[in-house]
């Protein structure tokens, strides 16, 4: 009574290996196995017509400060992903990052405490910060939407009463505060510490999310909440951990955007939210959750800032730039939404 | 609880003689698994009313029953998944009580659910580790945390393969880009890879056209045949009758009787369950 029908697989596997795809079905298959080709695509294409346009574009100048006007973004956006990539949202990054910031330039500089320790007690602040976002939706159960978009208003608060609202130039700071800005010349390329720190930022971020049981159970939690839990995967530890994470990456970025920046202004990193968010979705990530990878949001912000350097080098008007934004983050969302309804 | 009768008495089903077993309670010693008046109320409504369950050693026991009957009620209190008021359950024998369903898939129980609980972005391999994944050896498993995905995609094929399933080789594959039938087959297969005890199959083929149908029976029997007894909770009567060796009536939170294909007809059977007819009493 149990072998009536041992012979039905083998024949399902023939038909499923001779089923037929359309080119569309292929493209499709391939970018639901590899988001980050798109992406890739646009930013090779982006290159070369903007090279073409202006040759200036592809030299040593240029590119040097393509990746030094990126890192801030891309570093903030290796954050954002890690959030996105669990359907959760983070508008709070900017206000984080600036209240971080300025704790971390007060203290070195008016507060008289050692340069190390403030950036320490600095990214200190941005972790528990991205703590208290985790806390309050794993525990209290609030939308990341909602927490978040809470605590963006609580933290530009904070940072603001906590500064006066007063610029900290980096004359006022001790060296370890403006190390990030240090430049490292590779003969025509100047690059700056704060590039490589980033670099080292998405390796370690990527590696764990592609390499280790954390990073897989934040896909799995991504992808389907219920069944991670039903597995036997601690969910909101998980979340927490996510959340407190990003909070740790904004607190190094905080230090990072003093040496990039050559200040601590309140009013610095006023677009983070919305240019890390769109770094993460050009870069193939999906706000559904569940499926994205570092990679593509490295090439998600450099394509935001190949397209602002690209097309002032072209003498165009900056809001070309804006528009042109705006058209990749629809057409990334659609092309996500497209892969997603991949079948077999 | 009285003895269920019936004429054509039941005979024995693997080695277990069912007219021994309908005396009355079983021995909990001789069984997989057994649950003793189970209560369990949700306010004023009543899931489950004193339910024994019994489940043998290489059997497929199916549970029928109407909407609201209690099968599910049942088989969650049994996994861990509800913690019922009052009763007991034995795992090979022994009392055992179960908080969360982490209890009971560390006692070697394993569930299907209908949702089946996969991760459809991610592939075979990385769903049938999922919450189980293993490490790479040496510095690289233990100082870098490093997954050992290589490994972990040989082990998944090859208990896809344990269970005679075809129908996907590349363990690499995304799990939303297979048919429901083949994600039914990959939920099945991390059950009986992982389960030492049982597995628990709910609903299975409710999704599922005939043809797939058809194979996740067939695995269903291949799970069984290697040994590990299955609770199948299944609303479709001509599945059950297919592959059940005992089937148990679920009715208003309670037992309406055990019967088995042999000792009586599905039509039978949907009598018992909605209450048209009951199971002589002796």
């Amino acid at each position: 009574m149990s072998t009536t029908t041992t012979s039905a697989p083998a024949s399902a596997a023939e038909q499923f290996a001779l089923r037929r795809q359309s080119p569309a079905q292929r493209i499709q298959h391939v970018l639901h196995a590899q988001p980050a080709l798109s992406p890739l695509a646009v930013l090779i294409i982006a290159i070369i017509v903007f090279a073409i346009i202006n040759p200036r574009f592809l030299q040593p100048q240029a590119l040097s400060i393509l990746l030094q006007q990126v890192a801030i973004i891309a570093a903030l956006a290796i954050g954002q992903t890690l959030i996105i990539l669990t359907a959760g949202i983070d508008l709070s990054v900017g206000a984080l990052t600036v209240f971080s910031m300025l704790i971390m330039a007060s203290l070195a500089s008016s507060g008289g405490v050692p340069g190390p320790l403030a950036i320490l007690i600095g990214i200190l602040v941005g972790t528990l910060g991205g703590l208290l976002n985790g806390f309050l939706v794993t525990r209290i159960n609030l939308p990341p939407f909602i927490v978040t978009l809470g605590t963006l208003s609580i933290f530009l608060a904070a940072g603001l009463l906590y500064s006066g609202g007063s610029n900290i130039q980096s004359t006022a700071l001790p060296d370890s505060v403006n190390w990030a800005g240090t430049v490292i010349q590779f003969g025509r390329f100047r690059i700056t510490t704060g590039v490589v720190i980033v670099a080292l930022m998405a390796i370690v971020v990527g590696f764990a999310l592609s390499q280790t049981k954390w990073g897989r159970h934040v896909y799995a939690v991504g992808n389907d909440i219920e069944a991670a839990r039903l597995v036997g995967i601690r969910v909101n530890r998980v979340l927490l951990s996510v959340y407190t994470v990003a909070g740790l990456l904004y607190g190094i970025t905080a230090w990072l955007q003093i040496g990039r920046a050559g200040s601590a202004s309140p009013n610095a990193l006023t677009e983070a939210n919305l240019e890390s968010i769109t770094a993460v979705v050009i870069g193939g990530t999906s706000l559904f959750g569940g499926r994205g990878a570092i990679i593509g949001t490295i090439i998600g912000a450099l394509i935001v800032y190949a397209f602002r350097l690209g097309l002032s080098l072209a003498g165009v008007d900056d809001q070309w730039r804006v528009f042109a934004t705006g058209i990749l983050v629809i057409v990334a969302v659609g092309i996500d939404q497209w892969i997603r309804k991949v079948k077999a | 609880m009285s003895a269920t009768q019936n004429e054509a008495g039941y005979g024995t089903v693997n080695g277990v003689d069912l007219d021994a077993v309908q005396e009355g309670v079983a021995d909990p010693s001789q069984t997989v698994l057994s649950a003793r008046k189970l209560i369990k109320t949700f306010g004023k409504v009543i899931g489950l009313d004193g339910v024994d369950l019994d489940l043998y050693p290489g059997e497929i026991l199916a549970i029928i029953g109407d909407n609201g009957a209690g099968k599910s009620t049942l088989i969650k209190a049994a996994t861990g998944a509800l913690t019922p008021d009052s009763g007991q359950l034995y795992l090979d024998g022994r009392e055992v009580s179960f908080k969360t369903p982490q209890d009971a898939r560390a006692a070697g129980i394993e569930t299907v659910y209908q949702t089946l609980a996969v991760a459809p972005a991610l592939d075979i391999a990385a769903n049938m580790f999922l919450g189980r994944e293993r490490r790479r050896s040496g510095p690289l498993g233990s100082v870098f945390r490093m997954l050992d995905k290589s490994g972990m995609k040989a082990d998944a094929g090859k208990s896809m393969a344990n269970l005679g399933i075809a129908t996907v080789q590349n363990m690499g594959q995304a799990v939303e880009t297979l048919s429901g039938g083949q994600r039914q087959a990959v939920a099945v297969a991390r059950a009986a890879t992982f389960a030492t005890k049982f597995v628990v199959l709910d609903e299975p083929t409710a999704a599922l056209g005939v043809k797939e149908t058809g194979q996740v029976l067939n695995l269903i029997q291949q799970i069984r045949d290697k040994g590990l007894p299955v609770i199948l909770i299944s609303h479709n009567m001509p599945n059950v009758f297919e592959v059940a060796d005992r089937i148990h009536i679920a009715r208003l939170g309670g037992c309406a009787g055990v019967i088995t294909p042999k000792s009586h007809t599905p039509t039978e059977a949907v009598a018992i369950m909605t209450g048209a007819t009951t199971l002589q009493r002796g």
